[in-house]
């Protein structure tokens, strides 16, 4: 997190997330659920384009008080894979990840084919969609096979 | 029968079987007649949910199930059912699993046959869902292709009509992959091309394919030519089907004039207007022994599925 101290202090607990790819950031946050009104009920910081001798240019997200729920890390590695997601516990980092795009995303991807099963309102059968590609990254639906691609896919991701 | 892959087996995909499952299943439907007469099926009951309208692949079931000695439940058409009052899939599925020994469904949604396979202890047996999968049909269709043939390999196929949203057309593209064709012709017209997973597929497995516009181009190399109707309930606006109904047609004349002697023409049917009755006491002409062998393999795949 190299010269972002100047611009936002450590926290004493809640999740950093670093080296997400420029613009990510706000995705991110829409993802979790956590844009306002939801979103203030956590101290948020957000840094954007900073800089970064790994990608040249980072977002980072820091949000204080925050504990993260399991679905977090499936929902995040489809967005930056690649970033670290570090779990913070009275200043220190107690648990550091690497986020990946997720083998199998079951709940959190929504198929986009209007005529999956998975669409339809009264039935219970949750979504799942199984990684096909890496780069770019691509999911296909177990249920109806529709396969979706790169950026198109962050649009898919059930709040 | 020892090694039976199919036993008690779920059969939702085309693609969930290999080429010797499907070897295993022509030998069976071969031999069904004389299997048949010891009623594998006696005191068993398939559950023929039909949630959306269709004569052909009913009454093919409903026929293959009597013909081994079971019985069948049916239900059929939305309306005549608890799904209009509400009731989800997954409650008369769970009905229906309580009630019979197998499930054959079809819907209208894709992957309705896998969902229920989901919640069913019971065999679920996808009778066609959505535009997707229609597994049985492409059984039935390759193994019409053996028949004619003596093999599924080798062959030249012309695959024409809608092949976006029609079913049997996809399932047969996919069924064709578990051999080896030596190329297959998909002809269309552009917006009813297929589907991109479909042509992933073909480029995975490495299968030799050409999209092309219009029949007369490849009709002279072909072995077989699978024609299929454009379905106006697939397609999403009206005004589409309007433009695209009846922008291809087989007549005899047609084939006389540029199609090998050998050739032969396949359709799961219902056809519209797609094949002309010209053809229908002609040479090329193979649907009707297609829909006739149709209820042979699905005495065998039921007789494997659920029998010993």
């Amino acid at each position: 997190m190299e010269g972002e101290g100047l611009l936002v202090r450590k926290i004493r607990s809640g999740v950093v997330i670093d080296h997400i790819p420029p613009g990510r950031a706000f995705t991110m946050l829409k993802a979790l659920g956590l844009l306002p009104p939801r979103g203030y009920k956590w101290r948020i910081a957000v840094v954007i384009n900073a800089e970064s001798s790994k990608l040249g240019r980072k977002d980072i997200l820091k949000i204080e008080g925050y504990k993260p729920r399991r679905r977090d890390l499936e929902v995040l590695g489809i967005i930056a894979p690649g970033a670290t997601f570090n779990v913070i516990e009275d200043y220190r980092v107690v648990e550091k990840l690497r986020l990946k795009l997720p083998e199998v995303s079951q709940g959190v991807l929504r198929c986009p084919n209007p005529t999956c099963i998975t669409r339809k309102e009264r039935e219970k059968a949750v979504s799942k969609m199984v990684l096909v590609s890496h780069d770019p990254p691509a999911y296909r639906c177990v249920y109806c096979g529709t396969t979706v691609r790169g950026e198109e896919i962050h649009d898919l991701i059930s709040p | 029968m020892a090694g039976n892959p199919f036993k008690g087996r779920d059969v939702i995909s085309i693609t969930d079987f290999t080429r010797g499952d499907l070897e295993l299943l022509f030998i069976e439907a071969d031999n069904i007649e004389s299997r048949a007469k010891s009623k594998p099926l006696e005191g068993k009951v398939v559950a023929l949910a039909f949630f959306e309208p269709s004569t052909r692949t009913r009454l093919s079931f409903e026929t293959a199930v009597k013909r081994l000695g079971g019985s069948t439940l049916l239900i059929s058409g939305e309306e005549a059912i608890s799904v209009a009052k509400g009731e989800n899939l997954a409650d008369t599925i769970t009905m229906l699993d309580s009630y019979a020994d197998a499930i054959v469904i079809r819907h209208r949604y894709e992957g309705a046959a896998l969902y229920a396979a989901e919640v069913a202890e019971k065999p679920v047996i996808n009778g066609g869902d959505g535009r997707q999968h229609h597994p049985t049909q492409a059984m039935l269709d390759l193994y019409t292709v053996y028949r004619l043939f003596g093999s599924v390999d080798g062959l030249t196929y012309g695959v024409l009509g809608d092949l976006r949203y029609g079913r049997a057309a996809s399932s047969f593209i996919l069924g064709l992959t578990l051999f080896k064709p030596r190329h297959i012709y998909l002809v269309s017209p552009p917006q009813l091309r297929a589907r991109r997973e479909v042509l992933e597929v073909l480029e995975e497995l490495g299968i030799p394919y050409t999209e092309v516009e219009k029949l007369q181009d490849v009709l002279g190399e072909l072995d077989v030519l699978y024609v299929t109707r454009i379905q106006k309930e697939r397609i999403p606006d009206p005004r589409e089907y309007e433009s695209l109904k009846g922008s291809y047609r087989v007549t005899l004349d047609l084939l006389e004039s540029s199609a090998k002697e050998t050739l032969k023409v396949l359709h799961p049917l219902p056809r519209v207007d797609e094949i002309d009755f010209s053809v229908d006491n002609s040479k090329y002409q193979a649907y009707f022994l297609q829909a006739r062998l149709g209820v042979k393999v699905r005495m065998a795949l039921l007789s494997l599925v659920m029998g010993g």
